[in-house]
């Protein structure tokens, strides 16, 4: 087992809102009175059944309530248990579903004040995630614009399978905002459902979903960085949440190969996919998709080729791992130090900002 | 590839040219609209010129995502006698077959029944371009061998297009495409897997094709880039459909063939699959083995596009992972992309391990000896 060290970042926590009724006291008038006449419930998305193995560990599943609900647990099990100085909370919950943009905006806005008021305010190593309402730029500029004044907002959230591929100019005023205050763009691993959750249409089984998670990641890698997103862009930071990373390599190799050849229809790329990834792009360490012993994890990060790419997380409560092995087996001193403390400071700039406080 | 970047000493090119090769994917194209009529019953030659193939997009004619150049072929392809790239038997024979010593030709036509909205239409053209494969390919040079295409949506006459050809030496498997109404393990599809096994055939799985889906799972990308890169993403989940949907349980003798979809993707999605499966297999209960055992089993590669890292130890241990005994050698001829023989592998491989990637798995797969 490779140990982790103390003062790391765990990039991927959830904490679960309850229900919806949990976001009531966050919303206004007109909204409460819509969720409570039309008998609206829990916005529980298909990508994270709730007793699905892979949404708890067995020994982190409370006995009552959703995994993640309770912050005492997560500090037990998690916060306390790597001994982070940041753990960064992702919230899935489903507001992403609905199809009004008008209610997505409620919901959303109730859920980062939610998550300010009953999360970060009570613990002080937690920090957030914006969660955007994407169907409307305009609605989405104005969430992030709102929370970023709080300094514990350290990036945006945005899901990997959503209306149209990430790229997509439509989107790029979300991506200058982010740009400008300071916050990477976090892609976590789920789908809105407005569109087949594979790119070859419905399958049948809940495991099919969640294996094409590691598609719909290579394909919006391809979509932001063909668009030219970091060519406008340069100092925006892309974060991979859930995505797995033994993927990137051949994939790379493809893209590499493919752009080399038809380069002319996108010529605003003005560098190489591999270097884009490189200053752009940063992956959540779990899922490890890799066999557990160290040696073709070794040959892996090697593919790579690149020691900055990977940001420690826990994937907390979802079951990516057993026990502490939360990193994986076989992997140098100096890798540990880089994916739980370096590569996450210098991915969120917010965080370093705090880390330089605490220690001034 | 279009541009080769790298420098090789010629010896080194020269040598392996010599050798025999099977080239698992070269696309024979018509010379004209009309080529398929002599194979077509009349109703559907005044049905097409009216109503055209209705199919899964949104275009008359040409691609949704245009080409990088006409045809997706190289421009040198064009044969003296006119007509589009791959249409002439002769000049494929001097410009590819005889040069590059193919010795084993699978023809993979592109241009077919599937991804047709109207069935009857799509049978009867699947129906038509097999016959033509025979007609204008196989029997004039046995060096090739076709692939029966099947109207892909429509299980039933699918497999009675299969049975009608089991047994005929000018085919050596059934051809499918990727993109589909639904992924490939949906049990629409069963029928053809059954009549596939039964006649012994292995069913190719070629990249391409519009079955009404977005070709992503976030909605239509921009490019051309994205669909070329893309092919992978949507063979992967394809692959994983075939495997989670129990194809290989039900059909244990059915081998199947990825073709120019890439395989370096291959050990990452055995892993997840694997990964996956050991938190959620009680979903799956059909399955009863490790989703990477059936793909150990059951899958075979196609080569072009080679994938082509920086560095030649990263290729040579992601074969290991996958095993030097499921590649087959394709240039996809005459497309762009085209993967030149002889400079296809970096040095430092086994005589063997050659042998059998250029030739030998091939044959043995294909069962000609």
């Amino acid at each position: 087992m490779t140990s982790p060290i103390a003062g790391g970042v765990d990039c991927d926590l959830h904490p679960a809102v309850p229900h919806l009724t949990s976001l009531l006291p966050y919303m206004n008038d007109y909204w409460r009175d819509q969720v409570t006449t039309r008998g609206m419930t829990d916005l529980l998305s298909q990508s994270y059944p709730v007793n699905s193995p892979i949404s708890a560990r067995p020994d982190w599943r409370p006995a009552q309530g959703k995994p993640g609900s309770s912050l005492a647990d997560m500090q037990r099990q998690a916060l306390d248990k790597f001994a982070v100085a940041y753990g960064i909370c992702n919230p899935l919950y489903g507001v992403q579903m609905v199809f009004s943009e008008d209610m997505a905006d409620a919901f959303c806005r109730a859920l980062n004040d939610w998550l300010a008021r009953e999360w970060l305010d009570k613990d002080d190593r937690l920090r957030g995630s914006i969660v955007i309402p994407v169907q409307s730029i305009d609605k989405s500029v104005k969430e992030i614009e709102r929370c970023a004044s709080d300094p514990r907002f350290v990036q945006v959230l945005m899901l990997v399978m959503g209306d149209m591929p990430l790229g997509k100019r439509h989107y790029w005023p979300i991506y200058a905002t982010a740009e400008r205050l300071g916050l990477p763009i976090g892609v976590h691993a789920g789908s809105a459902y407005h569109n087949p959750p594979t790119s070859v249409g419905w399958g049948s089984y809940h495991i099919e979903d969640y294996v094409a998670q590691a598609q719909a990641f290579q394909t919006q890698l391809t979509s932001v960085i063909v668009e030219g997103v970091f060519a406008r862009h340069p100092n925006l930071k892309m974060v991979m949440l859930e995505s797995g990373f033994t993927w990137l390599p051949p994939y790379l190799w493809r893209l590499h190969k493919f752009w080399r050849g038809v380069r002319m229809e996108t010529p605003w790329v003005d560098r190489a996919p591999l270097e884009i990834v490189r200053s752009n792009i940063r992956f959540s360490l779990q899922p490890v998709d890799a066999p557990s012993e160290g040696e073709t994890l070794n040959r892996l990060f090697d593919h790579m080729q690149s020691d900055e790419l990977l940001l420690f997380s826990t994937d907390y409560p979802h079951w990516q791992f057993d026990g502490d092995e939360a990193l994986p087996k076989g992997i140098s001193p100096d890798l540990v130090r880089k994916i739980m403390i370096d590569n996450p400071l210098a991915t969120y700039s917010r965080l370093k900002e705090s880390a330089k406080e605490v220690t001034t | 590839m279009n541009i080769q970047i790298r420098e090789r000493p010629e010896a080194a090119s020269s040598s392996s040219v010599k050798t025999a090769i099977a080239d698992c994917d070269i696309h024979p194209a018509r010379a004209t609209q009309t080529e398929l009529y002599p194979f077509l019953a009349k109703r559907w030659h005044a049905h097409l010129e009216t109503f055209g193939v209705h199919a899964y997009q949104g275009m008359m004619g040409g691609p949704p995502y245009p080409k990088a150049q006409p045809n997706a072929s190289r421009r040198d392809a064009y044969p003296p006698e006119g007509g589009p790239q791959g249409s002439s038997l002769s000049f494929m024979q001097q410009q590819h077959l005889d040069p590059n010593n193919v010795a084993l030709g699978v023809l993979n036509p592109l241009n077919t029944g599937q991804g047709i909205r109207n069935q009857d239409l799509a049978a009867a053209i699947c129906s038509a371009v097999n016959d033509w494969q025979i007609e204008k390919w196989t029997s004039k040079d046995s060096r090739l061998k076709g692939s029966v295409v099947v109207a892909n949506e429509e299980g039933q006459a699918a497999a009675a297009e299969i049975r009608k050809r089991a047994g005929d030496a000018n085919f050596v498997q059934v051809l499918l495409l990727s993109r589909n109404v639904e992924p490939l393990g949906q049990r629409r599809y069963w029928p053809i897997y059954e009549a596939a096994e039964e006649a012994g055939l292995p069913v190719g799985v070629h990249a391409f094709g519009f079955g009404g889906n977005p070709i992503t799972a976030s909605g239509w990308p921009s490019y051309y880039i994205e669909e070329m890169v893309g092919h992978s993403q949507c063979q992967q989940t394809a692959l994983a459909s075939l495997v989670l949907e129990g194809v290989f349980e039900r059909f244990p003798k059915l081998r199947m063939v990825m073709v120019e979809a890439g395989f370096g993707w291959a050990p990452s999605l055995a892993w997840r699959l694997d990964k996956v499966f050991e938190r959620l297999h009680a979903e799956v209960p059909h399955l009863r083995r490790k989703p990477s055992d059936y793909i150990r089993d059951h899958i075979w590669w196609t080569t072009q596009p080679m994938e082509d890292p920086e560095r030649r130890d990263h290729l040579f241990q992601t074969i290991e992972w996958i095993g030097w005994d499921k590649l087959l050698f394709a240039t996809d001829y005459p497309h762009w992309d085209y993967d030149e023989p002889s400079r296809v592998l970096p040095a430092g491989v086994s005589d063997a391990n050659k042998q059998a990637f250029y030739l030998d798995n091939a044959r043995k797969l294909y069962g000609l000896s």
